[in-house]
């Protein structure tokens, strides 16, 4: 009775987000839908692979990657100081009970910097810059820089956080520095951790500079945004399948990496 | 280093607020180069003492001094220099698993290097002789440039007591250096740190679950019960029946094997930990 009743509060809870998203699925299922998504999926075969094209493709794909890895080296550059800055392990004010207040709000503050660039997607990030630097890959390795940077800060910090203090406590409350701490307790104590996230990072970024270039910020998205507006099927399939290879091969690379530091 | 203390009480900064004070009332003093061994039943307040001199503790009343000044009035900077001239040694080794030996040991005398030769010991260990020399007085040499975690526990806590042997301090607290040696390896253990103590003009203060070791080993003794003092006296003045009343609450820890260390006890890393990372942007 009562999963009946659960049921039943669940779907009148649910009606009005439904209608909200106007989710009709039977819509695909109708001639006019049927229609074209077939001439489009038909439009793929066959998918071009002529060798000026393929070369085309090889070339965006390289700009693709060496986006994601320039934009996640500059994110880098932001989140490390940040995050030596921002994290409350390396408080020697903490050491013995809270911190003190000044220290305290640097680090918030620091915070909800880090907060702020990541919450703003790269894609809106991605938008301005093709408006204040033009069309091309330098705004989407800002982009990238800006967000990933946010959000490595933040999650570099909780990595550190979260991971055993006993060996950086004992470093800060025996006399050493801030940063003589960080290397030889906190880095050695969560190295692992950090690379891992990091290199997943990277494969996250290759899938979205991919996004980026829709907006004009370059690599492949870009040619794949030129073929999709000139209805070219063919480049697109064979696009799409070089991008699902590279996130692939990506994956492979990161797991391989991951497992090899752990 | 001279130690004195005025009616020094100090609590743990996770404890309870209505709980009575782990450490109460404490007036002590410890000249440059004693040597003394804390002993006392578990949770008498033995660790929050070492702590406490340790400045790692802030004093909830009564005060502290280090060598007639006294370090809570410090600016933040010349405390934490302060701190570099003490060493305390923590129950559980505070060894990262990934490092090796060698590096963990020169961590021990991070207070007096600069930030550019700590830097450049990471590629290449400065000083690989003073560690190797300190890892020798326990017997442990070949782990030299073993990985920390490849090592036995009374493996580690022993690269934990060489580190001292490193460190510029010229105050030793050190909290139950023998909790996981056997017999011989803590007959050892104590000397070497008691003969280098007195070659060095160090003061040495250790904690001790072992009654007979502390009155074979250190000329004064303090026992300690809940939070209390309850004798500070020559070792040759500790009769049975003062450590039977020290310990008459709990009369197996006179006689057994000291209960093994709890790493969430120990220390003050009881900084709630966050939540596990969330993987997600």
């Amino acid at each position: 009775m009562s999963r009946l009743g659960w049921g039943l509060a669940l779907l009148v809870i649910c009606w009005p987000l439904l209608v909200a998203t106007e989710f009709k699925p039977w819509t695909l299922f109708d001639a006019a839908s049927r229609k074209s998504s077939w001439a489009f999926i038909k439009s793929f075969f066959p998918p071009v692979v002529n060798s000026e094209f393929m070369l085309l493709v090889l070339r965006e794909t390289w700009r693709t990657v060496a986006i994601a890895t320039a934009g996640i080296t500059l994110g880098l550059l932001i989140a490390i100081p940040l995050t030596l800055l921002s994290t409350r392990v390396l408080s020697v004010s903490a050491l013995s009970g809270r911190m003190a207040t000044l220290p305290f709000v640097f680090r918030q503050i620091l915070r909800i910097v880090l907060i702020m660039l990541r919450s703003v997607p790269e894609l809106v990030w991605a938008l301005i810059f093709v408006r204040v630097v033009g069309l091309g890959p330098t705004a989407g390795v800002i982009a990238i820089a800006l967000t990933y940077g946010g959000m490595l800060g933040k999650v570099y910090a909780e990595i550190l956080e979260s991971g055993e203090s006993h060996a950086s406590a004992s470093l800060l409350r025996n006399g050493a520095t801030r940063m003589q701490t960080f290397f030889y307790g906190l880095l050695p104590q969560n190295a692992a951790e950090l690379t891992s996230y990091t290199v997943y990072r990277w494969e996250c970024a290759i899938r979205s500079s991919v996004v980026l270039g829709f907006v004009g910020a370059g690599g492949l998205g870009q040619q794949m945004d030129n073929s999709m507006k000139m209805f070219n099927g063919g480049e697109v399939a064979t696009m799409l399948l070089v991008f699902i290879a590279l996130v692939a091969l990506a994956d492979a690379i990161s797991a391989w990496l991951r497992r090899e530091l752990g | 280093m001279k130690v004195s203390a005025q009616r020094l009480s100090a609590r743990h900064p996770a404890a309870d607020r209505g709980a009575p004070a782990a450490l109460r009332e404490l007036t002590l003093q410890i000249n440059a180069g004693e040597q003394i061994a804390v002993i006392g039943a578990s949770g008498a307040g033995k660790t929050t003492l070492l702590h406490a001199i340790a400045c790692a503790l802030k004093p909830s009343a009564g005060n502290l001094s280090l060598d007639g000044t006294d370090p809570w009035k410090m600016s933040r900077g010349k405390l934490q220099q302060t701190r570099g001239r003490l060493y305390l040694a923590p129950q559980v080794p505070p060894l990262p698993p990934r490092q090796r030996v060698v590096t963990s040991l020169i961590a021990g005398r991070l207070p007096a290097m600069s930030f550019l030769r700590s830097l450049r010991s990471l590629l290449y260990p400065v000083d690989i002789t003073a560690a190797y020399e300190a890892l020798e007085r326990f017997d442990l040499s070949e782990k030299l440039f073993e990985r920390v975690d490849r090592l036995s526990g009374g493996e580690r806590q022993r690269v934990g007591l060489a580190r001292a042997l490193l460190s510029p301090a010229s105050l030793w607290l050190i909290d139950e250096p023998l909790s996981a040696l056997d017999p011989s390896r803590s007959e050892m253990a104590i000397k070497t740190l008691t003969d280098e103590a007195r070659t060095r003009g160090v003061t040495l203060v250790a904690t001790l679950h072992q009654v007979d070791t502390a009155l074979k080993n250190f000329e004064r003794i303090i026992g300690l019960q809940n939070g209390l003092l309850e004798f500070d006296l020559p070792s040759s003045a500790v009769t049975p029946e003062l450590l039977r009343a020290l310990y008459h609450k709990h009369p197996e820890e006179l006689l057994g094997p000291a209960p093994g260390a709890d790493p969430a006890l120990d220390g003050l890393d009881a900084r709630a930990a966050a939540p596990v990372v969330m993987h997600c942007r």
